[in-house]
């Protein structure tokens, strides 16, 4: 038999519903993990084995009665970030200012992934509210690449790429507001998907920026991929900015050929930069691409080059109003203070680690009266100008592919001192947000230090499904998803 | 853009946020070095383009006003600071 830190979440599944093994000698295996190999990489913030055997009990009695049989990903164990609400569970942001904060009510996505009976086995660390690309800025421990570990498993779901490398879980929850379940999922050699704006609920996710933030799932393989983005997509009332469209069926993406798709490669994804092996393994994967009979065309996408400066002045400007609501009075850190201004102060500046400051500041100054249009509406329409060059791109091609990341994971520490030279690096991520548009991280080969690199593939909106289809393919024909951490 | 001290001193304050001396200095080069890169967006030609809010056309969205969630009151107030006789405690605001 395979082992199953070998195996998808949908062969366990198929596995627990024929009655192989059970979903709790499952959990067993992956708590075995978790004992083993978690003190090393720091995956989690917070693991509940109790709770995932609450639930497990549940779940098996679903599945022997047959209720579960439609359900693809019945029985797995599933990580979720941090920043993702678990009624009475613990949910920080990985902040101090949340370091006891337990959600009154479950999340939309929380809700689907129990229905569909899947085992919340924790909450992964990740940057602080989510800002960050490494994982570093987390308030309470660093997670460790589970490929090296002096690196960083890249972030913000850092916690969520990492626990799949480490096999402590088989599949996770991450968000994604500039790249951060992408990046996370190169550097770690998983597979992950930022969908659609507006597919997956943001209800109960706590907001970075609101405009850009969507959840999505990181995998062992694009079909799990497929399989949870299935489970969490969907309109739902409790996120107004949800919308309505034709529902997403993760089977499809098998009947896929590649036979005369057109792919786009934008020559801006290749410039000064991009470190040799990661141009490399890139450019052989086009090759790939080509030998199952697509036509690759090159194109250029040069408004690449204000994608960073556009997406920093509108998270920044989002995330300071959206943290305007940590004042140590309705829950989280509250320091001692004299009266309440100095409540608020002391609370925020005592809870908020420098990152999460310098983020506030930077969103009050470009919002700030005599700066407003020098600073955030430039941006507003620099995104109208970088969606339209995405659109024009999807008139002539069915899907854009380039690097997820510059480079391979840098070393803990490595980006933490200069937060531009991090900001820099999000530039192949970043433009996706701001255009709304879905796009997935494949793991495509290691560079010379052995550390994983990732094939970026661009969507047009709403069209998870020729990505995805795409990516499957992909892997039906390499085994660049299937190799794994020379630690474990 | 230069960043002047009185600059940082005004965001710390807009922010409700107070930096100590070494994060100040340091909070300070950051926001100079990130506002001079993104400065570099002057160069993009944005005549005449509409600021784009939203990626996608959303139209208002209504909803009937009820409560369906019930009164939690007593869950919400487990995570407060402090709470007395069902309320948020805070400092005297009305001297």
């Amino acid at each position: 038999m395979m082992k199953l830190s070998e195996m998808t979440g949908i062969e366990i599944s198929k596995m627990i519903k024929s009655g192989e093994i059970s979903v709790k000698e499952v959990l067993q295996d992956t708590f075995d993990r978790i004992d083993k190999t978690e003190k090393t990489f720091n995956c989690y913030v917070t693991v509940d084995k109790e709770y995932a055997l609450q639930q497990a009990e549940k779940v098996q009695k679903l599945i022997d009665s047959g209720d579960l049989d439609d359900s693809p990903l019945a029985g797995v164990p599933i990580a979720v970030k941090d920043n993702i609400c678990v009624k009475d569970k613990l949910t920080t942001c990985s902040s101090k200012i949340l370091y006891n904060f337990k959600p009154v009510y479950n999340a939309t996505v929380v809700e689907k992934i129990q229905k569909a009976g899947m085992i919340i086995i924790g909450k992964t660390n990740m940057d602080e509210f989510a800002m960050g690309s490494t994982t570093e800025t987390s308030a309470f421990k660093i997670t460790k690449n589970p490929w090296n570990e002096s690196k960083v498993p890249g972030g913000s779901s850092g916690g969520s790429a990492a626990c799949i490398a480490a096999k402590e879980s088989v599949i996770a929850l991450g968000s994604d507001t500039g790249g951060s379940i992408r990046q996370p999922a190169s550097y770690c050699g998983v597979t992950g998907l930022k969908p659609t704006y507006g597919t997956v609920s943001r209800y109960g996710l706590v907001a970075f920026a609101s405009s850009l933030d969507q959840i999505g799932p990181l995998g062992r393989d694009a079909l799990d991929c497929a399989a949870l983005y299935e489970i969490i997509s969907g309109k739902d009332e409790k996120d107004a900015t949800s919308m309505e469209f034709d529902k997403f069926s993760f089977s499809d993406i098998k009947n896929y050929s590649l036979k005369g798709k057109k792919i786009g490669v934008p020559t801006s994804y290749f410039g000064k930069g991009l470190a040799p092996d990661v141009k490399q393994r890139v450019l052989e994967s086009i090759e790939i691409f080509k030998s199952l009979g697509a036509e690759v065309e090159e194109f250029d996408l040069d408004i690449i080059k204000y994608a960073v400066p556009t997406y920093y002045i509108i998270a920044c400007a989002e995330a300071c109003s959206n943290l305007s609501r940590y004042d140590g009075i309705k829950y989280g850190y509250s320091a001692d203070s004299k009266n309440i201004l100095d409540t608020f102060i002391k609370s925020r500046s005592e809870g908020f680690g420098l990152e999460v400051k310098r983020r506030i500041m930077l969103g009050n100054f470009v919002l700030s009266s005599g700066y407003y249009d020098a600073y955030y509406n430039k941006a507003l329409k620099a995104k109208k100008l970088i969606q339209d060059a995405f659109f024009k791109a999807f008139d002539k091609y069915d899907f854009l592919v380039g690097p997820v990341a510059p480079d391979t994971a840098p070393s803990i520490g490595e980006n933490l001192s200069d937060p531009l030279k991090m900001y820099m690096a999000d530039i192949y991520t970043v433009m996706i947000n701001i255009a709304g548009v879905p796009a997935l991280s494949i793991p495509c080969g290691v560079d010379k230090g052995n550390m994983p690199i990732g094939l970026q593939l661009i969507g047009k909106p709403l069209d998870e499904k020729t990505i995805l289809s795409a990516a499957y393919e992909f892997q039906r024909n390499t085994d660049f998803h299937k190799q794994c951490s020379p630690l474990l | 853009m230069v960043i002047t001290d009185e600059l940082v001193a005004y965001l710390e304050k807009l922010g409700r946020i107070e930096l100590d001396d070494e994060q100040r200095v340091k909070t300070k080069k950051d926001l100079q070095d990130i506002l001079s890169y993104i400065d570099t967006l002057n160069e993009l030609d944005t005549d005449n383009i509409e600021p784009l809010s939203h990626s996608f056309p959303i139209f208002n969205v209504f909803a009937e006003d009820e409560v369906k969630n019930g009164d939690m009151r007593d869950e919400v107030l487990k995570n407060a600071p402090e709470s007395q006789d069902g309320c948020f405690k805070v400092h005297r605001t009305v001297e």
